[in-house]
This record gives C-alpha cells, sequence and structure tokens, in this order.
C-alpha cells in the first residue's frame, strides 16, 4: 500500500488559481520530486499534505487513513521550508529540541539524537549558536535535521536549496540523496531546477497550471514526454510546426500518416552535423563554447535548428563545424499532436 | 583636517543651542525646585538646597495618596489592556474578517478628538450606570488612551514575525496555543513593550477625564497637580513634577531600544 496517496486533490484560490486532478501514488522510501515553472501549484500540493491548506475536494491517505481533517500538527508530516524557518530567537540546540520536548521525549534521549544527527549532515559545534550565526547551507542543514528528527512519515521539501549558490546546491542535493537512501524517508521534493529533479527523483511529477502533466522516472520523461510542454520544461526540444509547404519536413515525416495539429521536436544531441549531403542542411549562425560542448545554431532550410556539438580530445581543424554550411540529420524525432505555442 | 567654523555653521549651531535651551530649561528649574529649601527673589539660584520637601510631602497623607493612586491606576489600566488588546492585536495581524480597516481605524478615533468633549460625553453616561467617582470608572476612562498604544503597536509588531516561522512550529507538533507563546510572542515583545511602556506612561499623565470622573473621591498625581501650584508651596511643585516626568523620562529612555521606524508602518 502506498504511503501517501492523493486522490483527486483539488484546490481554487480567489485569486482564480485552481489546483484540480491531482493523483499521485507514493511508495514508502520513494523520493518523488514536483518539477514544474513558478506558479503551477507544486508548493500548493505540499501545503495540502503538510495540512496548511485546505483542500476543495479530493482526499489525501497516509498509511491508508485520511488526513484532511488533521491540523499541521497532528499529521505525520514534516517539512523544510524554502527559506529554512529557523526560530531565531532559539540556540540551533532550542531549534532542534523544539519538536521533541513538544513530544516529552527525556532530555538525554534528545541529546544523543540531536547529536546522531547533527553528525549525520556534518555539522559540529553549532548546537550553541543562534541561527544568525550560520550560514545559508548550514541554516539549512539545521532545518532539515529539525524535521527529520520528529521521524515524519512523509518529509516535505520545499525548493530547499533555491536560496543557496550553485555549488553548495549540489552537495547538498547529493547529501540529501544519501540521507534519503540511509533512512528510507519518504519524500516529497518540490523544485523547479531540471537537474535537480533528474538527479533527485525516483519519480518526476511535471506540472503547469496547476494540472500533472506526466508522472514518470526521470529517464522516462526525458526521453519520452508526453506533450510539448514537458518536452520543452525538462531539456532542450527544437520544435517546428508542421507546414505543407516545408519540404524537408515533409521528407522527415515521409513515413508517417500526418494529422494536425502536428509539432515536431529534435533534441538538440539528436542533431548531427556532417559533410555528408543530404534534404536538410544550413549556414552555420553561431557557435556558443559551454564547456564540454558547443551549441550551435545552424540556419536550415526546414528552420532554425539548435545543435550539441561535442568537444573532443582532438579538435582539429577537420571539425565540421568549422565550415560555413553544414548538413543535418536527426538520430531521433519526437511528434506531438498539438499546436506550437 | 582643516575644520572652519562658518557662519552657517555659527548660525545651525544658534538654533539648537536656543532649542536646547527653550526644552530643558523648564525641566530644569522643576528639577532645582524639587530640591530647594528656599528660594527667594531675586537670586538665580536657590539659597538653600536640601531634600526636606521631600520628606514633608511623603509625610502628608493627602499628597502621599495620589501618587500612590497614580501607580496603581497605572498598573491596573495597563494590565487589563494588555490582556484584552494582546489577543485582538493577534487577531488584526493574522485574522481576515468582515470590517477590519475599519475596525482598526476605530482604535485610533478617541485621539483624532479634542479629548475633553470625549470625557464630558463619557461623563453623561457614567452619570447614568452609576459609574462616576468608581475605581473601574476611572479604569475605563483611562483606558479609552491606552487602548490605542495596545492595538496598533502590537499588531506590527506581530506582522512583522513571519507566518512562516508559526507553520513550522506547527509543522513539528505545536498547537495554536504552543505555537503563539514560544515562537510568535516572544519574537513579537520588542513592541508589546513599547505598546506598554506607553500606556504605563499615558495612565500616569492622563488628567482630565480622570478629573472628570475620579473626583472627589480618587485624585492621582496630574489631578492633584491643578491645586498643588496655588495651595502648597513651590518645591511641593517640583517634587510632584519630578515623580510624573521621572518615570516618563527612565521609561522612554529604556524604549529607544525597541523603537524602530519600520514598526508602526506595518499595518497598512
Amino acid at each position: 500500500m502506498p504511503i501517501l496517496q492523493l486522490v483527486d486533490l483539488s484546490k481554487e484560490f480567489a485569486s482564480g488559481f485552481r489546483v484540480h486532478n491531482i493523483n499521485i501514488d507514493v511508495q514508502e522510501g520513494e523520493l518523488i520530486v514536483l518539477l514544474g515553472p513558478s506558479g503551477c501549484g507544486k508548493t500548493t500540493i505540499l501545503r495540502l499534505v503538510a495540512g496548511f491548506i485546505k483542500p476543495a475536494g479530493g482526499d489525501i491517505l497516509i498509511d491508508g487513513r485520511s488526513v484532511i481533517s488533521l491540523p499541521p500538527e497532528k499529521r505525520p508530516t514534516a517539512m523544510v521550508f524554502q527559506n529554512y524557518s529557523l526560530w531565531p530567537h532559539m540556540t540551533v540546540y532550542e531549534n532542534l529540541a523544539f519538536g521533541l520536548r513538544l513530544r516529552k521525549t527525556p532530555k538525554r534521549e534528545i541529546d544523543r539524537q540531536i547529536s546522531g544527527a547533527l553528525e549525520m549532515v556534518h555539522l559540529c559545534d553549532v548546537t550553541d549558536r543562534y541561527p544568525s550565526q550560520l550560514s545559508g547551507g548550514e541554516q539549512q542543514r539545521v532545518a532539515l535535521v529539525r524535521a527529520l528528527l520528529i521521524r515524519p512519515r512523509v518529509l516535505l521539501l520545499d525548493e530547499p536549496f533555491s536560496s543557496l549558490d550553485a555549488k553548495l546546491r549540489i552537495q547538498l542535493r547529493e547529501e540529501i540523496k544519501s540521507i534519503q537512501e540511509a533512512t528510507r524517508t519518504t519524500m516529497l521534493f518540490v523544485t523547479h531546477d531540471q537537474e535537480e529533479a533528474m538527479y533527485l527523483g525516483n519519480t518526476l511529477v511535471v506540472m503547469n497550471q496547476g494540472a500533472i502533466e506526466q508522472a514518470a522516472t526521470p529517464l522516462e520523461t526525458y526521453d519520452h514526454p508526453r506533450n510539448l510542454f514537458v518536452a520543452r520544461f525538462l531539456g532542450e526540444m527544437n520544435c517546428f510546426e508542421f507546414d505543407e509547404n516545408n519540404r524537408p519536413l515533409h521528407y522527415l515525416l515521409r513515413d508517417v500518416a500526418v494529422r494536425l495539429p502536428l509539432v515536431i521536436g529534435v533534441r538538440p544531441e539528436d542533431v548531427h552535423l556532417s559533410r555528408r549531403p543530404g534534404p536538410i542542411y544550413g549556414e552555420i549562425q553561431s557557435k556558443v563554447p559551454f564547456g564540454h560542448y558547443i551549441r550551435v545554431v545552424v540556419n536550415t532550410n526546414m528552420g532554425t535548428v539548435m545543435a550539441y556539438y561535442w568537444r573532443d580530445s582532438e579538435g582539429g581543424d577537420d571539425s565540421v563545424i568549422s565550415d560555413n554550411v553544414t548538413y543535418v540529420s536527426f538520430s531521433q524525432i519526437h511528434l506531438f499532436q498539438e499546436p506550437l505555442t | 583636517m582643516n575644520q572652519r567654523i562658518t557662519p552657517k555653521a555659527c548660525i545651525e549651531m544658534g538654533i539648537v543651542a536656543c532649542f536646547l535651551v527653550f526644552f530643558f530649561v523648564p525641566i530644569l528649574n522643576l528639577a532645582i525646585w524639587a530640591i530647594t529649601e528656599r528660594w527667594q527673589y531675586p537670586s538665580i539660584i536657590p539659597q538653600q538646597f536640601s531634600f526636606a520637601w521631600w520628606v514633608w510631602v511623603f509625610n502628608q497623607t493627602n499628597l502621599v495618596r495620589p501618587i500612590r493612586l497614580s501607580f496603581e491606576f497605572a498598573f491596573i489600566v495597563t494590565i487589563i489592556s494588555t490582556l484584552i488588546c494582546i489577543p485582538a492585536a493577534y487577531a488584526f495581524a493574522r485574522a481576515e474578517f468582515p470590517l477590519k480597516q475599519i475596525l482598526y481605524l476605530l482604535y485610533l478615533l478617541p485621539n483624532a478628538f479634542p479629548m475633553i468633549g470625549l470625557y464630558a460625553t463619557v461623563a453623561v453616561l457614567f452619570y447614568r450606570i452609576n459609574m462616576m467617582g468608581t475605581f473601574i470608572g476611572v479604569v475605563f476612562v483611562q483606558m479609552i488612551q491606552t487602548l490605542m498604544f495596545m492595538v496598533w503597536v502590537p499588531t506590527a509588531s506581530f506582522k512583522s514575525v513571519s507566518p512562516t516561522l508559526e507553520d513550522a512550529a506547527r509543522d513539528v507538533g505545536a498547537s495554536q496555543l504552543q505555537t503563539f507563546w514560544r515562537v510568535t510572542l516572544p519574537l513579537a515583545l520588542p513592541g508589546i513593550i513599547v505598546g506598554i511602556i506607553f500606556s504605563f506612561l499615558s495612565s500616569l499623565d492622563e488628567a482630565q477625564g480622570t478629573l472628570i470622573v475620579g473626583i472627589p473621591k480618587y485624585i492621582t498625581m496630574p489631578v492633584q497637580m491643578y491645586s498643588l501650584v496655588t495651595d502648597y508651596p513651590g518645591p511641593v511643585g517640583g517634587v510632584f513634577s519630578v515623580l510624573l516626568t521621572a518615570p516618563s523620562i527612565i521609561l522612554l529612555l529604556y524604549l529607544r531600544r525597541f523603537l524602530k521606524s519600520n514598526f508602526l508602518s506595518k499595518m497598512y
């Protein structure tokens, strides 16, 4: 039985923003990522599960029991907030002990659990400090520990790393992953950073405008996006609307029964540039190096195509992208039965 | 560094000096009267300094009573105001209810009028319900002033406490009451203390309403001062003035820690 079930969950706000048709099953020990642009409803869902918002319809079940009538303090969930939300008038120790004291845990046990938990996140000697004396990364670790100490059935994380710098984000991401694997805590993780989502999630739930677009493993979602939104949100996608006058497009779809509206998508890594003649060709418009690859934009007879050209150790003058004109072919294309927006 | 005394600087210093004189000399005068034994015109300073008049004042029961009563009223009014207004302030800060902005403004209104007119109306009402000359009547009349302080300042204070801090407390298992007591109140305390201090001082200073409702049975220090000036020697007035002003000065100096300009504007 899934540890967390969202059944036909919906919520409508006075502003007109609504979340609807939310159906998610989370198995115990899973890390589910809710991914989407700002305003897509992912934080709303998190707050619904935590109990800060009451749903308009549907149900939330934890361990098979409905929790929607329970206030936040009675739900077996714990949240890690975006801005850490550590109580500034309490020391780190008091912040961490707060939840345990409410549960009448004896002091020695509290001390033991706190030092064990702080060790897990590699923080030492912080118990007597105040949150304002800690760095952002340290504060977030304390917030994480605070939530884990009360042994929640589901840990809710609301874009916990978005206010940290890039390197720290990557580091904490890895820590969360290893903590999750070690403690087998079920986690619901909200982010708008697709790289984070791909790295962390057992399951990815992509959301847009209050609804779920696709729910699958990260690779499945990347390789087989269900619609244009998911295709473009996760990774990059060249998109071409089917047009009768576009002869190269016609050629590409010669074996396919075309039904309008139709959009053809190609990922930049699936674009190949060569000197071997073919039906699709064009002039190289720009080459921007991004480190281990070069983003090449080609103005083809089919439209503008962006490609990733991998740099190998040889480089050399023989490189095809040093030409003006190149021939373009695709190893994989995606078809979407919707208009291009 | 070359510091030139320009004419402009002179004028500025002159203005500041005038202000300081204007401001401090009357207070200084009172303070001097309070420690005077004997001061005859035309000397600029008293001929004899001592605390003799302080001893004399505290030996007069009809003068000690107003002093005691003033502080009694101040404490009771402040405590009752706090108990009533803190929950109200929290409601204004967090809850949404109809006519909220209007109700909030209502607390400001009594201070928008000349108080004497208001007190006259209060007197008429109190006569009808037999509250004139009662202890509780004076408490109520002094609360007209304190309600504003105890609603406006704590509301801004509560608003400055981030709701996510309260969410975090409830999330780890604290009930709403526990959250209020352990998270919201400690963080809002500076503002609440400001409100309490202002309430205390305004109750101490309150003269007009107490005069109308309280006499002849309940006479506080400010009320006593009206007759004091004519009926008693100068130093007695000085003693009373110091007794009245000293709490204000001490508490306001203490208050400087808590007063931040963004506090009071948080509501709107």
